[in-house]
């Protein structure tokens, strides 16, 4: 018997991957190694929805053991060989593998000297994380929200949205800074405050103390803070540590070729911990953190590991719900194209970017609950398809994008 | 209930390859015009997180929902894109005249 595959990252994406190779015919061993006790689950809910008792799983486990998948959960990598190919735990014996697959995620960046253990000082990545935030809020109850990105706009609506006083502190003059046109995240901003929030921004925290009973913030401005939790939304670092401890190129995440073939023979990587060549953006290395690239390169990863022929042309595409609205961005912008805006009757609104040769980049769009969604995924078509569309259909609400469509 | 055949619109509400909402009797359905000019009805929510697929685009014989782009064959129903893997509820659909019905019972 063969060695087989395996895949080290116990979330979408890996488990996407374990599931399509059984798909294409893969019949030696996969082993799927994860760090948490949950089979991989969805991330996307936890800031989104209002608390559940169990995550939502990719699959039920016994799925896994229907297709031969060995699940291995609350199990720690802790070296990979990648001469002898072999994978090392922290308890048990090594197992080798014929090819490996890296889906090791991101870990969100703590404040400097909170104890991971804190209880009311908490991130928002994992189960337990939500779970633990989730406690902690209430109609009583005060929150402090450090970081005013995606994460921290979600869990503000969230926390709002059981009762919860919040204020959002973020260092930059604004929020939202990454990702989204100014205009999006105003109206972003215009609606938390319609509910209630309250936002800090240019501050600067001096120190975060934490008693039985409450967090304290000192800002720099001579203002103490006080409230019930904390929780910690300043982005994600890759996990690559175990890449670059068995020698593995790192840019910005663990380094893959299109084939996402990392530096080392018969390792790959995918998903949140690595960067690429985007296939659509004519090669610019790009790292993304999103559900649906999770997916897409989980996919890909599988057809790659058995070599087949294939290129990962999807468009970067990420959603965030924040009360009734919703908000999505199909495409990469780097900030220096021309701007077309579609303004819909309901006051919903699509921003278009072009490139100085009239290809659509990229499209950000807001709106009541799925009003865009249908629009969006055109224009992410094409972006695919690298349209060139004319500034005066994109801008006219009533002009079918599906019209311009190639088919 | 013997003849439950419900009017739905008329023809002309629905874009050719294209979906409207349809609300009957406490349950909500989605109402499909294909490209060859043929109707079709299937439950209204995708079977992934309950998402009204009404919103979704129609391309030739597949809706894909708005929100996590599962996607359906919406004349038979079957799930065919992740992370849908549980199939649609489909309902027979009629055309008289210029209005469109379906039978939900």
């Amino acid at each position: 018997m063969n060695a087989g595959i395996v895949i080290i990252g116990a979330g979408e994406c890996g488990a996407r991957a374990a599931f399509v190779l059984r798909e294409y015919g893969y019949e030696e061993p996969i082993t799927l190694i994860g760090s948490e006790a949950h089979p991989p689950y969805e991330r996307p809910p936890l800031s989104k929805s209002q608390g559940a008792s169990a995550p939502v799983v990719v699959a039920p486990r016994d799925k896994y053991a229907s297709e031969r998948i060995d699940l291995r959960t609350s199990c720690t990598v802790t070296r990979i060989d990648p001469d002898l190919q072999l994978v090392h735990f922290a308890e048990g014996d090594p197992i080798k593998y014929d090819k490996l697959l890296l889906t090791t995620g991101a870990t969100p960046r703590m404040l400097r000297g909170i104890s991971p253990a804190s209880k009311r000082i908490l991130p928002m990545r994992t189960f337990e994380h939500a779970l633990g935030i989730k406690c902690l809020l209430g109609p009583t109850r005060r929150t402090i929200i450090v970081g005013g990105g995606f994460i921290g706009l979600e869990v503000g609506a969230m926390a709002r949205a059981a009762g919860t006083e919040v204020v959002i502190l973020e260092t930059q003059s604004r929020v939202l800074t990454r990702g989204v046109p100014q205009t999006i995240a105003d109206t972003l901003v215009e609606r938390h405050r319609q509910e209630g929030v309250r936002f800090e921004c240019g501050i600067q925290i001096e120190a975060v103390r934490e008693t039985d009973d409450a967090v304290e913030v000192e800002l720099a401005d001579g203002r103490t803070l006080t409230a019930d939790s904390l929780v910690v939304g300043i982005g994600v670092v890759p996990n690559t540590q175990l890449a670059e401890a068995a020698g593995l190129v790192i840019d910005n995440g663990i380094a893959v070729n299109e084939l996402l073939e990392t530096s080392a023979a018969n390792i790959y990587a995918a998903g949140d911990c690595c960067s690429f060549p985007s296939a659509i953006y004519d090669g610019r290395r790009v790292r993304l953190e999103s559900w649906r690239n999770t997916q897409d390169q989980g996919i890909h990863a599988a057809k790659m590991l058995l070599g087949k022929p294939d290129t990962l042309a999807s468009v970067p595409w990420m959603w965030s719900d924040q009360y009734d609205l919703t908000l999505q961005v199909a495409g990469l912008a780097d900030g220096s194209e021309r701007s077309v805006v579609r303004n819909y009757e309901d006051g919903s609104r699509i921003i278009f970017h072009l490139g100085a040769d009239g290809r659509l980049l990229a499209a950000s769009g807001i709106g009541v609950g799925n009003s865009i969604a249908r629009d969006m995924k055109l224009s992410e078509m094409l972006i695919a398809a690298r349209a060139e569309p004319d500034p005066d259909h994109l801008s006219d609400p009533s002009f079918k994008l599906k019209s311009i469509l190639p088919r | 209930m013997a003849d439950s055949w419900i009017e739905v619109c008329a023809k002309d509400a629905i874009d050719e390859e294209d979906v409207i909402r349809f609300d009957y009797g406490g349950k909500t359905y989605a109402i499909y015009r294909s490209p060859e000019d043929t109707f079709h009805a299937t439950d209204g929510l995708c079977t992934h997180e309950k998402i009204h697929l009404a919103d979704g685009l129609v391309m030739d014989d597949t809706i894909e929902c708005p929100k996590h782009n599962g996607r359906f064959d919406y004349k038979t129903g079957e799930a065919v894109g992740a992370p849908v893997c549980i199939n649609l509820k489909t309902y027979p659909v009629k055309v008289e005249g210029e209005a469109v019905f379906i039978k939900v019972a």
